[in-house]
């Protein structure tokens, strides 16, 4: 099947549109908030939640007695948020570390959820409830109702963004500066914190319990290198975070029997590494070539420095001199002097050199500035 | 209304766990000084500063910033922290975080206006950091991040500062001018308190210093009471600073 047709199957065919529109909204939810969470140093808060969740939706299912995915919901939000504020109470309150506070709760809870998960299915409705589902979580289970709530989901938290926009910065930036300002930073971060739980407890049911925090992680951890500007790096995570959706369910519609979830972490997981290798002034490639430039260029201007100092001995500065007197000195070679010339700081002459004007003037420079930084 | 005090601090008592970091401070810091707050590692001068700012919850004690609740004065206290207490991998520019000290007076949901934005310039150009104004800040160097914290405070336009280290890791050059920016505030009638670490540097610097270990040790005019007899008290080794006049 060529592009095209994928294409035109999407806005045809009603369970792919419904599935792509649902990952592509998620995947912007999950960047767009997973942008605060990378900023804030709690990375792997997002893991913690979703593993926190587990017993709650166990535990919603064996209350409410079948499946029912709005109960579900609500079911991991309350544990969810539990498992969060535990957290933040441990932090707060004893002398562990927030890492060992997030692996204990996440441990714990999942533990819970999982003892909750053998129980359900040793009882006589467990195949119907498809709750292991929810570890790996299954794309196709997504029903327009769900896309509905994602929307929903989304459109508020962008409005919640946009209103208090400058109160999120300053509290990523600078918490402690923000209380004195007489914010109260306690409702700001409830207030971030409870969207995320929100986000996650949507994707459980797409992408899982275990994969979770890559949805968080992966978009804005790639967008943080392509700019300097948090607005503009939230902006990228939501695109590459819809973008991860739209492919990662793609790939799996169009190949027989790849799981989605672990499709869309794998797409996202692709933009991280091209943004790692890729991006203009923070990518991996970028820094080498300029490392390199950078090194040419000094090995250049170490020369031509030698050079000035040579014709600096002469009253007309473009006397020239033997290409051979430079090997008392240091190393050259015909490519570095090439290279001079086509800057033109010198010009060549069989064996011999000699410095031009600009040339002159390059070193003089050069050199007053190495007086300055011996200064300092 | 002369010789107000600016900030009273009663029966001050911070704790972590069981260990007192802070104990019983009385202290008085009239208007209009420059106050260096000085004394060895773990003497709690930050934990002062933060305490004043209601960042700590004291176990006991209160704040007063001219004679009322710091709670209700907050408009009045600008406050410059450790440099290393946030990222400076932080996605934003040099200007953005100088804008953050207006966001106070604006309060919840209103953005920064023009009014704001000419206020930050100003500052930046104070400390001489203007043509940085658009540079992301983890491509400033350290005494640069430390104006922009220093211009973030004077946005605020209070008539408190309270400084932890604010010369900590910088050249001689952005040193002198901190002190300039100090001195100046100082000037103008502002009072400024300052955690400084360089006992060579307080009688040039400062008017007014506090000695400080877990207690007060002493607090008063530099030409007073900074001597080898108090200093002595609070590093607890023999001090001979007198050399210094």
């Amino acid at each position: 099947m060529g592009l095209q047709d994928y294409i035109t199957l999407v806005f045809t065919d009603y369970t792919l549109r419904t599935i792509t529109l649902g990952t592509a909204l998620l995947g912007a939810i999950c960047g767009m908030l997973g942008s605060f969470a990378v900023l804030r140093k709690q990375s792997l808060l997002g893991d913690a939640i979703s593993h926190a969740a587990l017993p709650g939706i166990a535990l919603a299912f064996l209350i409410h007695g079948a499946k029912n995915s709005f109960y579900f919901l609500i079911g991991a939000l309350v544990s969810g948020l539990l498992g969060t504020f535990w957290i933040k109470g441990i932090t707060k309150r004893t002398h562990l570390k927030s890492d060992t506070a997030l692996g204990l709760v996440l441990s714990l809870f999942f533990g819970f959820g999982m003892l909750l998960l053998t129980y359900i299915q040793k009882q006589e409705n467990a195949n119907q409830a498809g709750l292991d589902k929810y570890l790996f979580g299954q794309a196709a289970t997504l029903m327009e109702s769900d896309v509905w709530i994602l929307a929903g989901v989304t459109g508020i938290s962008l409005l919640i963004l946009l209103f208090f926009w400058k109160e999120f910065k300053i509290l990523l930036f600078d918490p402690e500066y923000t209380k004195t300002l007489g914010f109260n930073t306690r409702v700001i971060d409830i207030l971030i914190t409870t969207f995320m739980v929100l986000a996650i407890v949507l994707g459980l049911q797409t992408v899982g319990v275990v994969l979770m925090s890559a949805m968080l992680l992966a978009p804005a951890a790639a967008a943080r290198q392509w700019t300097n500007h948090l607005w503009k790096m939230i902006v990228i995570a939501a695109v590459f975070g819809a973008l991860s959706g739209i492919i990662g369910t793609g790939i799996s519609a169009t190949q027989n029997n790849l799981s989605t979830g672990p499709v869309i972490v794998l797409v996202a997981a692709v933009f991280v590494l091209f943004s790692f290798i890729f991006a203009p002034s923070r990518g991996l490639l970028f820094r080498q070539i300029r490392f390199m430039k950078n090194r040419n260029n000094l090995k250049l201007h170490k020369t031509l420095s030698v050079m000035y100092e040579i014709a600096k001995t002469h009253k007309n500065f473009k006397h020239p001199h033997k290409i051979k007197i430079l090997n008392n000195f240091q190393g050259f070679s015909r490519k570095s002097l090439k290279k001079m010339e086509t800057y033109q700081w010198i010009e060549l002459n069989g064996q011999m050199w000699n410095l031009t004007d600009k040339g002159y003037h390059k070193a003089v420079n050069l050199y007053n500035q190495q007086n300055i930084q011996q200064d300092d | 209304m002369q010789e107000q005090n600016a900030i009273k601090v009663d029966d001050l008592t911070v704790a972590y766990n069981y260990k007192p970091v802070l104990w019983d401070i009385d202290l008085v810091i009239p208007e209009g000084v420059l106050m260096a707050i000085v004394g060895p590692n773990g003497a709690g001068k930050s934990t002062l500063i933060k305490s004043i700012l209601g960042i700590i919850k004291p176990l006991a004690g209160s704040v007063k910033v001219f004679g009322k609740p710091y709670q209700k004065q907050r408009d009045k206290v600008a406050y410059v922290p450790q440099k290393g207490s946030v990222d400076w991998d932080f996605p934003t520019t040099a200007l953005d975080v100088v804008m953050m000290g207006t966001y106070g007076s604006l309060g919840w949901i209103k953005r920064p206006g023009k009014k704001e934005k000419k206020a930050s310039l100003e500052a930046l150009e104070k400390v001489g950091m203007l043509p940085f104004q658009n540079r992301q800040i983890s491509q400033l160097s350290g005494g640069q991040q430390q104006r922009i914290f220093l211009a973030r405070a004077l946005v605020q336009n209070a008539s408190i500062y309270l400084m932890d280290e604010p010369f900590q890791g910088v050249d001689a050059t952005t040193e002198k001018a901190i002190i300039q920016i100090l001195k100046e505030l100082r000037k103008a009638g502002k009072t400024v308190i300052v955690v400084h670490h360089d006992l060579q540097t307080v009688p040039e610097y400062f008017d007014w210093v506090t000695f400080l270990n877990v207690k007060k040790i002493a607090t008063g005019p530099v030409k007073d009471i900074f001597n080898d007899d108090n200093l002595t008290k609070t590093y607890g080794i023999n001090y001979k600073v007198s050399m210094q006049k």
